[in-house]
């Protein structure tokens, strides 16, 4: 259920992008998108009542098996969002200076190159 | 025996040290990206013909990430390789005279060379997709590079769809590791093997391979390449049209069908057609261009279309030819386009209308041109027509007789383009060409032209050794392919798991 919901917000961002024409809002349904994978990669390792993927002595590795939530997509989540925010920066960057150039947002008005 | 980290770490850190030092040294830009991609050119000679492991921190490989070499990684890193010790050659004298900072250039440059060197080298499904995009951040910034108008609108469309692509294959990638908890691309397809497909895994294929073609371009896909190509400068059309769309679509698609999910009718099908629509509809789109640059960029997608014909048959020659013809585009096509930048660096003009006659003023990018055509249209006995040659022929074998005939079509239509650009640009001259205007121009500077040639004796001889020297370089690359996932885990996971047989 709470998967079908991320993938709802995957769609509602890949709709911002292929339907707005306002760059700020084909930015926006990007980073919708990106970060319904990352709350979806987050809930592949996520379980209910888990404890901190942290092992120390006095921890059984049965108890810390069955209990500890899964690490690993917690290590991909902050990759992708460091990756995220390069992206993200640059796209600004890129939309900052064509505002300079067009002096709008609107991208059916930037028709300079060749169709 | 090459540490293969190395591919990545050394362009990382002259990547890193460039912006540090140069504030004070005004020469170091040039010097260190030229040692640096001989350096790793180089390095990649030296694997030929090696097959070796290398686990990052020693973690064996399901758990830690490793780096695989074998034949068709060891293609790919030459070619990368190449294309960007000649690009850099090329840069030297061109980015002095139209862009204002070699710092940034190099530096990006060299970043965008550690993520592809990485995705050819990595074992790992995660870490592939954080090379690709290393590799994607640091080209939209160099299409967007002069900051014009054009460019910036390139470089932001070009943006756009390569980072849904990035999202999709992000996307593939958490629906795999929630369905087998691995990352591992012979873990996967291990898992694969031992469960069987089902539909979590066939839509995360698709989303893979929607993912992956929009990066390689192919046809439904190809929308962003014709403006992102031009407005690139030359050399970094020449490494994104001869290498990128290959290192980060072609072998992506490549090594996940043949050595993780396996290939099966269907996606040989797939392939092939995709392959036949690009390579005809972008020939098409090519012939009516009047712009120098985005006709060639236009021809990249008609040829990756023979790339995919290739690889889509499936057979060990389909292979082999698509190999060849990766290899080849790669050189004449970078050739073009750096033939192109010496034409804009010398006239300032890429229409073709308003150039003319630079045969006589431009001799030495003339006749380079004048190969690198013959070889793209497969005229023998340039390294082009070997490859088309090996792909028709195994279109035929493997009962497909249409397939090549529209191979055959793509080629001539080719033909006819470049014939245009010989005649409006080097052997004649188009309707706007004013002959006062070209008064002045002299052939372009030494590293430049040395970067030409280089490549041009490429084309040519590539073309006469692999008549006896093609087992030599490709056939470790159609091993690799042809035996299928199943040498791949073996090779990968050696005795840590039972795998089970073919």
């Amino acid at each position: 259920m709470i998967y079908t919901l991320c993938f709802l917000l995957f769609t509602i961002g890949l709709y911002g992008v292929t339907c707005k024409k306002n760059i700020v809002k084909i930015i926006l349904g990007l980073l919708i998108m990106e970060y319904s994978i990352n709350l979806f990669l987050i809930l592949l390792g996520w379980r209910k009542n888990g404890i901190a993927p942290i092992i120390d002595q006095s921890m059984s590795h049965e108890v810390f098996v069955f209990q500890a939530v899964d690490p690993l997509p917690q290590a991909l989540v902050l990759t992708s969002i460091v990756i995220g925010l390069g992206v993200l920066s640059l796209m600004v960057a890129i939309s900052i200076r064509l505002y300079q150039r067009y002096g709008t947002f609107d991208i059916t008005e930037m028709n300079k190159l060749k169709r | 025996m090459t540490n293969l980290s190395l591919f990545i770490l050394i362009p990382l850190a002259a990547a890193f040290l460039i912006p540090v030092v140069s504030r004070k040294l005004k020469w170091f830009p040039d010097v260190c990206g030229i040692f640096t991609t001989l350096l790793l050119l180089l390095l990649s000679l030296q694997t030929m013909n090696q097959e070796t492991v290398y686990a990052m921190g020693n973690w064996p490989a399901p758990y830690g990430i490793v780096f695989v070499l074998d034949g068709f990684s060891c293609l790919l890193l030459i070619i990368i390789n190449l294309v960007g010790f000649v690009s850099t050659l090329f840069s030297f004298e061109y980015i002095e005279y139209f862009y204002t900072s070699k710092l940034r250039y190099y530096s990006l440059f060299l970043l965008m060379l550690a993520g592809m060197n990485g995705v050819v080298l990595t074992g790992d499904l995660f870490n592939l997709f954080v090379f690709l995009e290393i590799a994607s951040i640091a080209s939209y910034a160099l299409v967007g590079f002069g900051c014009q108008s054009r460019e910036l609108e390139a470089s932001f469309k070009y943006l756009v769809m390569s980072t849904v692509a990035s999202s999709f294959i992000l996307l593939a990638i958490a629906l795999v590791y929630g369905r087998f908890g691995s990352l591992n691309i012979a873990h996967i397809a291990l898992l694969i093997k031992q469960h069987g497909m089902n539909d979590t895994i066939i839509f995360s294929f698709v989303l893979l391979l929607v993912g992956f073609g929009v990066k390689s371009a192919i046809v439904p896909f190809h929308a962003w390449l014709p403006d992102a190509h031009p407005s690139a400068p030359a050399p970094i059309s020449a490494m994104l049209s001869g290498v990128v769309i290959k290192a980060l679509g072609v072998y992506a698609i490549v090594r996940l069908v043949y050595n993780l999910f396996g290939m099966t009718a269907l996606i040989s099908n797939l392939l092939i057609y995709s392959g036949i629509i690009s390579m005809i509809i972008g020939v098409l789109l090519a012939l009516g261009q009047w712009d120098f640059k985005r006709l060639l960029a236009y021809h990249s997608i008609s040829q990756m279309g023979y790339i995919f014909l290739g690889f889509g048959l499936g057979t060990p020659l389909g292979i082999l030819g698509g190999a060849f013809h990766l290899f080849n585009h790669s050189l004449f096509k970078s050739l073009l386009f750096l033939n192109s930048g010496s034409v804009e660096y010398e006239t300032g003009t890429r229409n073709l209308e308003k150039l003319g006659d630079l045969v006589q003023k431009m001799p030495v990018t003339a006749f380079s041109s004048l190969i690198a055509s013959l070889s793209i249209s497969g005229i023998p006995p340039f390294n082009g027509f070997w490859s088309k040659l090996i792909i028709i022929i195994a279109a035929v074998q493997a009962g497909k007789p249409v397939v090549a005939l529209w191979a055959v079509i793509g080629s001539i239509l080719t033909l006819a383009s470049f014939s245009k650009i010989q005649r409006y640009v080097f052997f004649g001259h188009g309707k706007n060409f004013d002959q006062n205007s070209f008064k002045a121009i002299n052939e372009v500077p030494l590293l430049m032209k040395m970067s030409m040639i280089i490549l041009a004796i490429l084309c040519t001889f590539t073309g006469l050794l692999m008549i006896n020297g093609v087992n030599g370089i490709f056939g470790p690359v159609v091993n690799v392919l042809d035996a299928g996932p199943h040498t791949y885990i073996e090779k990968i996971l050696k005795s840590n798991f039972f795998i089970p047989g073919n």
